[in-house]
């Protein structure tokens, strides 16, 4: 298996830069994702370590052979795309062997491999059929086959899961994870859909604007996001984003005033804020709770009843909006006037550049 | 509701009209070639007449229908064969790999169909001469191939542009080369399109009359040279004219009427999707 290095990688169409100078390490047998908004350059970084798009400057290195040159089916990679790309006048065996027939591989192994790795995905009795004759979750796993009858080194995902439907996009997420065990690959996956990122990845890359915004492990992200951006981008229900501004510095933290909602302690070093300086505040939503001892008033506006949980969208006496995971079975209804209590402890504190303190 | 019926009354009555008023002349000389001669000069015209087959007979021995039959197939078919095999690739490249100039390139072709051939048919005349070509079905499938290229292989360009960018890559991913990946996976994807091209250029070379007149006498003389010498020194015979029209015009009429299924859905693919 194999490692992928990305240095500096760059990419312009034209006088457009799209990926602007890409860093990263990608361990042997790693679940990478890259996750981002659309446009922010994960497909296209994608497709150069793929090969179908020219690296404009920087070195990519394969497993330590530097690899800008090398033609795409050469670097020993598969790609999944997001159309499936199936070949739609070959049969499911024909589109599971076409690499092989290309690379000249005898008929009996090759019908060896397209049924192994069609036991693998449960396609075995699909092996006649068209693509046309399949739905969109068995052409998903087709596409899937067809990489791994190529035994890559790597395997790229580019929003594989985007066209199906909510509940076999569960199904295949937990399938394509079970794969990453079973074939001990290194995996690259793209996707806007940050619950697919945090339950697939060793590793999640956050890109915006052609530039990584931040590199670690989902928890990492999720606990000690390094600023507004990701803060905001990964965890669902989205992370409560405050404005407030620094009153009192002392040594045991920081009190700021969050606008339109009061004071608040919040115990992080000073960090080289200011008195005054405008903050933002971020903290979790199943980090708050409405109760006796909450210090903020406001009212519910609406109430989403999940089962096991409820989000409380809470407007604040000065107008900011907050949103409060509860227990399911707690009594809260639209309207009723709540309590707020914010924990200072469970903050996140973000300078007026949007870098967490 | 009521607006929309209208609405479709007069769609229908323009489109009968105008395919009425297209398919006149060529009812006109299906008529005219199974009349005497006296008859189809007639004024006022006669819509009613004893038929005869004496025309039919008399193109017959005048001159050799199968031999120019032959010859248009052979030239038709050589030529858009000929041409397919230069467009395909260059057609791929322009829709798959553009540059800066694959437009202007493109409409470069196009405007050379605007030259008046008679423009050039002094040098080509010459260069035929000089190559021995004249008056060969070789010459012919030459000429009538360069003349279709622009045409063609703009028609397959807009029709490779519609194949999924995303399939050719995957073929790039499993180790095509561009040759494999041309006859693999984009001549199947496009095939509607490359097959109603085909249709097309079949057609445009099947009625070219200017080239064919010119440089052919009588061994490579396709259907159109055997309708004009029809118009003879002697004067126009209206019958034989018609009757010998009418069977050169039959096989691609037919061609024409079993592909046009194909040939239709082929040229309004980018269109209406």
């Amino acid at each position: 298996m194999a490692t992928v290095t990305l240095r500096n990688i760059r990419k312009s169409f034209g006088d457009l830069e799209v990926i602007k100078g890409i860093n990263l390490d990608i361990e042997d047998r790693s679940f990478v994702v890259f996750v981002g908004p659309s446009g922010c350059g994960k497909s296209t970084l994608l497709r150069l370590i793929a090969g179908l798009e020219e690296i404009t400057a920087g070195d990519l290195f394969i497993d330590g052979e530097r690899a800008n040159d090398t033609p795409p089916d050469k670097r020993g990679l598969a790609m999944v795309f997001q159309s499936y790309a199936l070949y739609p006048h070959m049969t499911v065996a024909g589109n599971m062997g076409f690499s092989l027939r290309l690379a000249g591989v005898p008929r009996a192994e090759r019908d060896k491999k397209v049924i192994e790795a069609a036991r693998t995905l449960q396609l075995e009795d699909l092996l006649e059929r068209k693509p046309k004759e399949l739905s969109g979750g068995q052409r998903q796993r087709v596409a899937i086959g067809r990489a791994i009858v190529r035994e890559p080194k790597v395997f790229l995902f580019d929003e594989p899961l985007s066209n199906l439907d909510a509940s076999l996009r569960a199904q295949m997420r937990i399938e394509i994870a079970r794969l990453h065990e079973s074939l001990n690959a290194t995996m690259i996956y793209v996707t806007h859909d940050q619950v697919e990122a945090m339950t697939l990845a060793d590793k999640i890359v956050v890109l915006r604007d052609g530039a990584i915004e931040q590199i670690g492990a989902p928890l990492e992200l999720y606990h000690r996001p390094k600023n507004l951006f990701v803060a905001g981008f990964i965890g669902s229900p989205k992370m409560n984003l405050l404005p407030a501004r620094v009153i009192a510095m002392s040594d045991s933290g920081i009190t700021v005033r969050l606008t339109g909602i009061g004071d608040l302690d919040i115990p992080v070093r000073s960090n080289g804020l200011k008195p005054d300086e405008p903050v933002t505040v971020g903290v979790r939503s199943e980090r708050l709770d409405v109760n006796d001892q909450g210090q903020f008033q406001g009212q519910v506006l609406v109430a989403e009843r999940l089962g096991r949980e409820t989000h409380l969208h809470v407007q604040m006496e000065g107008g900011e909006m907050i949103t409060v995971e509860i227990n399911g079975d707690s009594p809260a209804h639209i309207h009723d006037r709540v309590a707020v209590q914010i924990n200072g402890r469970d903050c996140h504190l973000f300078n007026s550049s949007g870098e967490a303190v | 509701m009521k607006r929309s019926f209208n609405k479709k009354i007069v769609i229908t009555l323009i489109a009968w009209s105008a395919a009425i008023f297209m398919f006149f002349p060529i009812f006109w000389m299906l008529l005219a070639g199974f009349k005497t001669e006296i008859d189809a000069i007639t004024t006022p015209p006669l819509l009613l007449f004893e038929p005869t087959l004496e025309n039919y007979e008399a193109v017959q021995q005048r001159a050799n229908y199968i031999k120019a039959a032959t010859n248009s197939v052979m030239i038709s078919g050589g030529a858009t064969l000929l041409a397919l095999v230069f467009s395909i690739p260059a057609a791929y490249a322009m829709a798959f790999f553009p540059t800066r100039r694959t437009r202007s390139t493109l409409l470069w072709m196009l405007s050379t169909k605007m030259l008046p051939p008679v423009g050039v048919l002094v040098p080509v005349y010459i260069l035929f001469r000089d190559f021995g070509l004249i008056d060969t079905r070789t010459g012919l499938i030459v000429i009538y191939a360069l003349i279709n290229l622009p045409i063609v292989v703009w028609l397959l360009y807009t029709f490779f542009k519609e194949a999924p960018k995303e399939i050719l890559e995957a073929g790039r991913m499993d180790g095509a080369t561009s040759r494999q990946e041309i006859f693999y996976l984009l001549m199947p994807l496009a095939l509607p399109g490359v097959a109603s091209t085909a249709l097309l250029s079949i057609i445009l070379c099947w009625n070219e009359a200017f080239w064919s007149l010119n440089l052919t006498t009588s061994d490579a003389a396709p259907l159109t040279a055997f309708i004009a010498s029809f118009s003879a020194p002697e004067g126009l015979f209206w019958a034989k004219l018609s009757a010998a029209s009418t069977m050169a015009i039959a096989p691609i009429l037919i061609f024409g009427w079993l592909s046009q299924r194909q040939l239709v859905r082929g040229l309004t693919f980018g269109a209406v999707k």
